[in-house]
């Protein structure tokens, strides 16, 4: 006792000490956003999340950027391409006098080291927890054990003639690969530190990787900020480069604090503890306006969606899916759960991209109907597992709790006994939905990646899934045909069909497309808001 | 003393082998065994077979266990699955910042609740009584982190007097040599970086505190009216003894003996409270982290951190008993 | 929270004489006891929350307007709107439309299922361990308070949550979480009590007209040891609706958004502070003062059944 009271006698007088400094602001140049989550990897091209992506895109550029406010791509680091007439070259001209942050020169055998690197990730690196968007966009790996990556990629070699010039050769058509290449997974990374930070050295598994130093410690692109500390479940500090070749801006410090909760987040910024944050949940965005905060809303390019499992045999029959798409009273769900402004959806793709179809079938709230088609497919008396995520916000679902239990009422009042299936996001929620057959309904959405119909149906319905559990060769393939189309018209047509195919066989039922928001203090100005979350830091004033 | 240090080092031991035991066959209980615990639920049989064969799942269990244990004396508490670091280290650099808030939150109900005891038992049946009395009852009735909430809202949102979350300004720039970032600052001469650090301390500890400062409150009072009815007292007074003599020497120096064993008590208190605390603060210490871990159902770091926090619990209250053996003159000859 | 730390405070040795005299004396001791309580204005509050708890936990589907979960008021919610008091919501709607009445009602039933099932749990397994150490001595004795120690070796609500996190996400296994954290200290209990009776006179006498070990330990030693653990039982329901809370915001213990819990409704209320931040006082306030009801009938109850306090 005596002892404790000494010390802490102690540690009181020294405290005091620090009194008269206070805590002083300076000059304002360091942002500070409060993430929801750690970045899964530091190496973007292991990963495929937006907590990851965020942070990457401080860090890292690619070839190819994204025209601001859009979801279409823009010269960034090659400052223009040519696209052969064939459509299998591909000559990018590359931006002059850009070097990575550990001074390294970015050239065109730099560019080449890259896709070399991602065309020969081997063993663990081939895992989709990995490589996923390797393995989505380019179709394979140069070499591979599973058969169906086996040497099955587009991309055939890359060459640098010159240090301003890469010649991408591909082996069959990738109308979106310009498009593709605006995401943070195929950025450019500095091959002299790939190397001696031994980025390709992920040990352990797929579902339980342990990363190199590389992906923990030493992320080194040629963005407009460098990599500073990661203290997992604290903050990721990144500071400015002083060579970057771009303007950079006033922003020196970007301080990501990681606080996964999102009432917490809320108060962090009411409090003046942060900057912003992402993720603003549709009830809070009256009360920070009114308490004088920013919202800065992204254009909506997202679909939420419920799925329906047809491993479940009674998910199976197409009256019963029929019925569960009438009974969902879609109107009241948006006004009642999802933030002002957001569109009720009828496709699995936003309105603003081409493949986008005016006349699928679109299913009307009317649980008469929906009563009638369950009396004819004789399951009145239907009990069924529903799956949703607890205490995670996405960008298309602020609030899954919510959407849950608006359309567990719905379905009850046709008479559907809904089991709730309640688990944590990450990873036990996504594990259950992508890794196996053990589901029903759920919840689940996505957020476009660029401006393509494939980028949201092929990801949904481009084979067969566990998250959705039906064989369907035909529509498999009115997708996959789709998507190598070389010409942009006949294009757009094939995925109008296709969306209007998928309407049709109602493998999930498309709900909304919500409105992302963010918050800031009123003193932060010209958030570059995307749709695509293509957001850089260094365009951002702070103070007045 | 020393002879009945060692006893309880000792006796230490094999409480921390039967741990080491359970928590072994715990995570061995999960439903789908300890593969399952590495890579999630929903893992391919595929990569469970992998992970059996690396680790070793597959070998009778005494087996396991040595070997296990063996990583653990050597200090491998195995892998973090969330972050992918070493499950020692994500401890060892979190474990700064929960001492530091745990004795913060001491010092606020050690420094409030015995003074509010002793005034309430000596103005017995008094208003202030009455408060004090009220007061440490609603202390232990109401939940931790509802407290925290409510503290966080008024004063970090409402007000804002106090940041809501962390332990340090994310636009500061300071070094932290040893983890205790109010001591860092006074270290590398970064005052400012040390105040701030302390106000991040102020509405956790608080929290944190308030159970403890209720407890000890009530056994301050109770103590000191039982002690101030005592023979000896009224033999004192009886004595000519100034009235400032026996209140200070003999009445609350008596009364001090059960409220320093309730203090020593308070440890494992604060150790839970953390986890409830650290998680409504942001704030970066073992508990919040090890709240983290139950969300995630990271196995390696609940096993791993409730080991380490069972051994620092253990030492800490052998430290207690062993200065209350210091103070208590009556305790050395058992 | 917390339960054993808080209630391991150092208490008063029950005499174990006098209250073997009380029991000779047939009921007196329970007679007296009561009328001591009700003399008491703190037991009588204490006592008053209690029944009142009781009352409507019991009677939830009486008095309850609406079902456990029920969403008569879906309809008019929206993200920044959750309509306040009505006359047909006395007590306003939550976040899904739930009438708050309704819910709180209804978690007051859970509540005090959690907080029963839990301390019988916990009663259960303390009395096994406790009598086999008290009744037994010698080697059965070191190697239940070895394991008692080792359960006391982890910080309580550590042990109940790595104990739900391991039972899964149901209700249940809160209260499996709950009670096994009680066990050490229901054994100790009894076992120290016992230990206490023992030697008392009443037992060697017992002993010397024959009377078998069993016998002696059943019927006299064991009932003899019940009053101080009836006031822990009361003392650790308080606990256990509070320890119930902290669960449920930790994430644990499963159920849907709309189950009726405390616990529940009063983590989801902290969303929706900006809002609706009645949400949080209700909830929070059935919590405390449940809590504070069984802790002031528990304290009052240990005073009364304290035969040293009968002298002041």
């Amino acid at each position: 006792m005596v002892g404790l009271a000494l010390t802490a006698c102690a540690a009181s007088d020294r405290d005091t000490g620090g009194d008269d400094d206070g805590a002083t602001d300076g000059g304002r140049d360091t942002f500070i956003f409060a993430a929801s989550g750690d970045p899964s990897s530091l190496d973007p091209a292991f990963a495929s999340d937006g907590e990851t992506f965020r942070v990457a895109r401080q860090i890292f550029e690619g070839l190819v950027g994204v025209e601001p406010g859009t979801a279409d791509p823009a010269p960034l680091l090659a400052e223009s391409w040519d696209v052969s007439d064939d459509g299998l070259e591909y000559t990018f001209t590359l931006k002059e006098g850009v070097t990575f942050h550990d001074g390294t020169a970015f050239d065109g055998d730099a560019v080449c080291a890259n896709f070399e690197r991602w065309n020969n990730f081997t063993g663990v690196l081939q895992s989709e927890s990995l490589s996923y968007y390797w393995q989505k966009v380019n179709g394979g790996f140069a070499s591979s054990d599973v058969e169906s990556l086996n040497g099955t990629g587009k991309y055939e070699s890359c060459e640098a003639p010159d240090a301003g010039t890469a010649v991408v050769h591909l082996r069959s058509p990738l109308p979106e690969l310009v498009s593709a290449l605006s995401l943070p997974a195929f950025a450019m990374q500095s091959p002299t530190a790939l190397e001696k930070y031994d980025a390709d050295g992920v040990t352990g598994d797929g579902e339980a990787p342990v990363l190199p130093e590389y992906a923990t410690g030493h992320p080194t692109g040629t963005g407009p900020f460098v990599f500073e500390s990661w203290s997992p479940g604290e903050e990721v500090v990144l500071s400015a480069y002083e060579d970057y070749w771009g303007e950079q801006g006033q922003v020196r410090r970007i301080v990501f604090p990681i606080i996964s909760d999102a009432t917490a987040r809320r108060q962090a910024l009411q409090a003046g503890d942060i900057d912003g944050y992402d993720l603003v949940g549709p009830a809070d965005v009256v009360a920070l306006e009114e308490a004088g905060f920013q919202i800065v809303n992204r254009e909506p390019f997202n679909v939420l969606y419920l799925g329906m499992n047809q491993g479940n045999p009674d998910l199976a029959d197409l009256r019963v899916r029929q019925a569960i798409a009438h009974a969902i009273n879609k109107e009241a769900l948006v006004a009642q759960t999802l933030p002002e402004g957001t569109e009720v959806a009828t496709n699995f793709v936003p309105p603003s991209v081409a493949g986008w179809n005016a006349d699928v079938a679109t299913y009307d709230y009317d649980p008469d109907k929906a009563r009638a088609l369950l009396a004819e497919a004789g399951r009145s008396a239907l009990t069924i597992d529903f799956n949703y995520p607890t205490n995670v916000s996405r960008p298309y679902m602020p609030t899954p709790e919510q959407v849950f239990t608006a359309i567990e009422a719905d379905l009850e009042a046709v008479g559907i006994t809904v089991n709730a299936v309640p688990d944590p996001w990450n990873p036990e929620y996504l594990d259950r939905i992508q890794g196996g057959a053990d589901h029903g309904l759920h919840l689940l959405g996505w957020t476009g990646d660029y401006n393509d119909t494939y980028n949201f149906i092929g990801v949904f319905f481009g084979g067969t899934s566990n998250e959705w559990g039906f064989d369907n060769p035909e529509l498999f393939a009115a997708i996959n045909d789709a998507r190598y189309v070389a010409d942009l018209d006949a294009q757009t047509e094939a995925y109008e069909a296709a969306n209007a195919a998928i309407l049709d066989f109602l493998p999930g039922v498309p709900l909304a497309h919500p409105v992302p928001s963010l918050a800031f203090k009123a003193d932060v100005r010209g958030y570059p808001a995307s749709p695509v979350q293509d957001e850089v830091y260094n365009v951002i004033t702070l103070g007045d | 003393m020393t002879r009945l240090i060692l006893r309880r080092l000792a006796l230490l031991v094999p409480t921390l082998l039967g741990l080491s035991v359970l928590l072994f066959l715990w995570v061995r209980a999960l439903p789908g065994g300890p593969a399952t615990a590495l890579l999630g639920e929903r893992a391919t049989p595929d990569a469970v077979a992998r992970i059996n064969e690396l680790y070793g799942f597959d070998r009778p269990l005494p087996q396991q266990y040595v070997t296990w244990l063996g990583q653990l004396l050597q200090g491998n508490f195995g892998v973090s699955t969330r972050t992918g670091r070493p499950v020692l280290d994500e401890f060892m650099s979190r474990f700064p910042a929960t001492i530091e808030l745990s004795l913060v939150a001491l010092l606020v109900a050690v420094g409030v609740g015995i003074p509010l005891g002793y005034v309430a038992a000596r103005r017995q049946g008094r208003l202030v009584d009455h408060a004090a009395v009220v007061t440490s009852l609603l202390g232990v009735t109401i939940p931790v982190f509802f407290l925290a909430f409510l503290l966080k809202w008024l004063f970090a949102v409402q007000l804002g007097w106090f940041p809501s979350a962390g332990r340090q300004d994310p636009a500061m720039v300071a070094t932290h040599p040893t983890g205790f970032y109010v001591l860092d600052g006074l270290a590398t001469r970064e005052w400012d970086a040390s105040w701030d650090a302390l106000v991040h301390l102020v509405l956790p500890a608080l929290a944190l505190g308030t159970i403890p400062l209720a407890i000890i409150a009530r056994i301050t009072r109770a103590s000191v009216i039982d002690v101030q009815h005592a023979d000896y007292v009224r033999t004192a007074r009886a004595k000519g003894l100034s009235p400032t003599h026996v209140r200070g020497r003999v009445i609350l120096h008596n009364a001090m003996l059960p409220v320093s064993t309730t203090i020593g008590l308070q440890i494992g208190l604060l150790l839970s409270g953390a986890v409830l605390t650290e998680t409504v603060f942001a704030f970066p210490g073992v508990g919040k982290f090890l709240a983290d871990a139950v969300f995630n159902l990271d196995y390696a770091v609940l096993q791993g951190f409730i080991l380490l926090i069972a051994v620092v619990y253990a030492l800490v209250n052998l430290a207690v008993d062993v200065s209350y053996g210091l103070i208590d003159p009556r305790m050395r000859t058992r | 929270m917390s339960a054993p730390e808080v209630y391991e405070v150092p208490q008063a040795p029950v005499d174990a004489g006098e209250l073997a005299e009380d029991r000779r004396a047939g009921e007196a001791l329970w007679r007296v006891a009561a009328r001591r309580l009700l003399r008491n204005p703190a037991a009588v509050l204490g006592v008053v929350i209690v029944v009142a708890f009781l009352l409507v936990a019991l009677l939830a589907p009486v008095l309850a307007p609406y079902a456990p979960g029920a969403l008569p008021g879906r309809a008019d919610v929206r993200p920044t709107f959750i309509p306040g008091p009505s006359a047909e919501h006395p007590l306003g709607l939550d976040r899904y439309g739930a009438d708050v009445l309704s819910q709180l009602i209804w978690g007051a039933r859970a509540s005090l299922l959690i907080g029963v099932l839990s301390t019988l749990l916990g009663l259960a397994g303390g009395m096994v361990l406790g009598t086999l150490a008290g009744a037994f001595g010698g080697w059965a004795d070191s190697a239940v308070m070895r394991l008692v120690d080792l359960m006391l070796a982890v910080p309580s609500l550590l042990l109940a949550v790595s104990i739900a996190a391991v039972a899964g996400q149901t209700p249940s296994s809160v209260v499996i979480a709950i009670g096994v954290v009680q066990v050490p200290v229901f054994a100790r209990l009894l076992r120290g009590s016992m230990l206490a009776q023992k030697n008392q006179d009443y037992v060697l006498a017992a002993r010397s007209l024959g009377l078998s070990r069993r016998t002696v330990t059943m019927s006299h030693v064991l009932p003899n040891s019940v009053s101080p653990v009836i006031v822990q039982a009361t003392l650790l329901l308080a606990t256990a609706v509070i320890e119930a809370a902290a669960l449920s915001f930790l994430g644990l213990g499963g159920g849907s958004p709309t189950t009726a819990e405390w616990g529940r409704m009063l983590v989801a209320a902290q969303n929706e502070l900006e809002v609706a931040p009645r949400l949080a006082l209700w909830p929070g306030l059935c919590i405390s003062v449940t809590a504070l009801g069984f802790t002031l009938f528990g304290e009052a109850l240990r005073e009364a059944l304290d035969p040293r306090s009968r002298r002041r």
